[in-house]
């Protein structure tokens, strides 16, 4: 669940990315943010992360107020979200298998729960079998994918996806986006920043889309405006 | 909220019979368990970084065992040098040479006077004509006295205070005795001994303060380093969820095996040093007709020193990762 309520953020240099942004994520819902580079997607994704903090506005996670959240509720937010950056952000002097089991190894989970749980997750993403291999002996997509299996290990109920099929093949695109939608069903609030407009249009989620820093459309996942709403996801 | 969702999607075990208490009792030691195990993971991975930057870790840990083993060996200097007077203390001594008109008979009784003094543990007589054997046998100026007229040398009362410390002042109130003529302190240089004794100790203090300190700066920096060039790993596992303390474990592990490998090698390098210095010294204490033997660190003082070590290399990770892990924030 994820909450803005008029969020703004101005940078310091000035720089104004998001302006009296509001929507609500409910648990189990899939939706899609787009919008320009620079139209502040990045930045909704770092306040959600407590990687910025808004400077006018409420955002909140899992009913956990991030205005008032210190230096030491961060661990337990992040824990809570699965992030799947855009550049994998993985450690290349581990195996994929530790890669995929830090969470878990965080949060506290014992050895055999972790090796139980990060196979079943890597077999999700189709790299079951390269668990001892270094992520740097893995192509550009399937580097991606140990950053999606890292993500959802945890299983958390908020998942957050940089661009998740960039590097991916159609039909690994798919498979993760079934992933992705398997999670909602079973509860996660998903929220997917991507540029992809065939995969948007293909997929019919709920669709935010970001102009400026201000948010533009809001397009339900059954609402009519699909029809013709597509075109408008990325502008000209 | 993410308590609830883990413990939702773990195989639910035997439902517990009663609930609450005993799920958040196996929690609880799920999560010892857990931290221990990291705790085993972080010292084990720090031990492997350093052992895979052999040079560069020896390198470190030289320092930090030199650093630790010249005020050691100041100590351990200071420390036979200690023993050493308290052998000679005891014979810390006031010789009183009476007037020559004091007889015998005189010199016995006030012997035993002083004898009764608090601060006297011992007075020794020594008559004019033992003086004058004894002179005869050991001056190999015998003959000399052949051609004197009577016995020139006074009685003698060799007093043995309690204490260096309050010899001076034995010496003062015998002084007054009014048989005596002489009152002479044998330990005036025990007591210059004792006085810079204590002043070696004050410069081993500072010494070892200012050198305590470069051992910290040492392994601030070499922390320092490990964290700038852990910074991309710092990030990911802080934008995963890792707390301060996940975070500092490994680093504090480090810091506590250079502390730790330093002070064994200090107290190796002492030993080797007093094991080195130990011959020379012999022989010349058998030259003395001492009984002295030179003293290393022992066992309880190699110890304190490793201890000594790695609380330093712990202090110094502490410092450095408090000092600098909160700069690395992913952004």
């Amino acid at each position: 669940m994820i909450v803005f309520d008029r969020v703004g953020k101005k940078y310091d240099n000035g720089h104004e990315a998001l302006k009296g942004v509001s929507f609500t994520l409910p648990p189990g819902e899939m939706t899609f943010l787009t919008g320009h580079s620079g139209a502040g997607k990045s930045t909704v994704l770092k306040l959600i992360l407590l990687m910025e903090r808004a400077s006018s506005g409420t955002v909140s996670v899992n009913s956990m107020n991030l205005n008032r959240a210190g230096r030491r509720d961060i661990p337990a937010l992040r824990r809570s979200i699965g992030m799947v950056h855009q550049n994998h952000h993985l450690l290349f002097d581990r195996s994929v298998f530790d890669n995929v089991a830090l969470p878990l190894v965080i949060s506290g989970f014992r050895a055999p729960d972790i090796d139980r749980r990060v196979r079943a997750a890597l077999d999700k993403v189709g790299l079951l079998g390269k668990e001892k291999l270094s992520p740097l002996n893995l192509s550009g997509g399937e580097q991606q994918r140990v950053g999606i299996a890292r993500a959802v290990v945890n299983r958390p109920p908020v998942l957050l996806a940089d661009e998740p099929t960039g590097n991916l093949d159609p039909a690994l695109a798919a498979e993760i986006m079934d992933l992705f939608e398997e999670f909602a069903r079973v509860g996660t609030s998903v929220l997917i920043a991507t540029h992809d407009l065939a995969l948007i249009a293909r997929y019919r989620h709920r669709l935010l889309t970001l102009r400026a820093g201000e948010l533009v459309q809001d397009i339900g996942s059954d609402a009519a405006a699909w029809v013709d709403g597509e075109g408008d996801a990325d502008g000209p | 909220m993410a308590l609830d969702r883990r413990t939702d999607v773990k195989p639910a075990p035997k439902p517990a019979p009663r609930g609450g208490a005993s799920v958040h009792e196996v929690r609880w030691r799920d999560r010892l368990d857990a931290a221990l195990d990291h705790h085993r993971a972080s010292a084990r991975d720090a031990a492997l970084r350093m052992a895979r930057q052999w040079l560069t870790s020896l390198m470190t840990v030289l320092v930090v065992a030199v650093a630790l083993s010249l005020p050691a060996t100041l100590y351990v200097v200071l420390d036979n040098v200690r023993a050493l007077a308290g052998q000679v203390e005891g014979q810390a001594q006031v010789s009183l040479f009476l007037k020559m008109d004091v007889d015998e008979r005189a010199q016995r009784a006030l012997a035993t006077r002083i004898g009764q003094r608090d601060d006297v543990v011992k007075v020794d007589v020594v008559t004019r004509e033992q003086a004058l054997a004894e002179f005869r046998a050991q001056s190999g100026f015998g003959e000399v006295l052949e051609s004197i007229e009577g016995n020139p040398l006074p009685g003698v009362l060799v007093v043995q205070p309690a204490s260096v410390a309050v010899a001076e002042q034995v010496r003062e109130a015998l002084a007054k005795e009014p048989q005596v003529d002489i009152a002479q302190l044998d330990s005036g240089w025990l007591q210059k001994l004792a006085a810079m004794l204590a002043i070696g100790e004050r410069l081993a203090q500072a010494l070892g303060a200012a050198f305590a300190l470069a051992v910290l700066l040492v392994v601030v920096n070499t922390i320092r380093l490990a964290i700038e060039s852990r910074r991309e790993e710092i990030l990911v596992v802080k934008l995963v969820g890792a707390t301060d303390a996940f975070v500092r474990r490994p680093f504090l592990y480090t810091g506590l095996w250079f502390g730790l490998a330093g002070g064994l090698a200090a107290a190796v390098l002492v030993a080797l040093l007093v094991a080195w210095v130990g011959g020379p010294v012999q022989a010349l204490v058998t030259l003395y007709g001492s009984a002295f033997v030179l003293a290393g660190l022992g066992i309880g003082g190699s110890l304190a020193l490793v201890a000594l070590g790695a609380l330093l290399g712990l202090a110094g990770a502490w410092l450095a990762v408090g000092r600098h892990l909160r700069d690395v924030e992913p952004a």
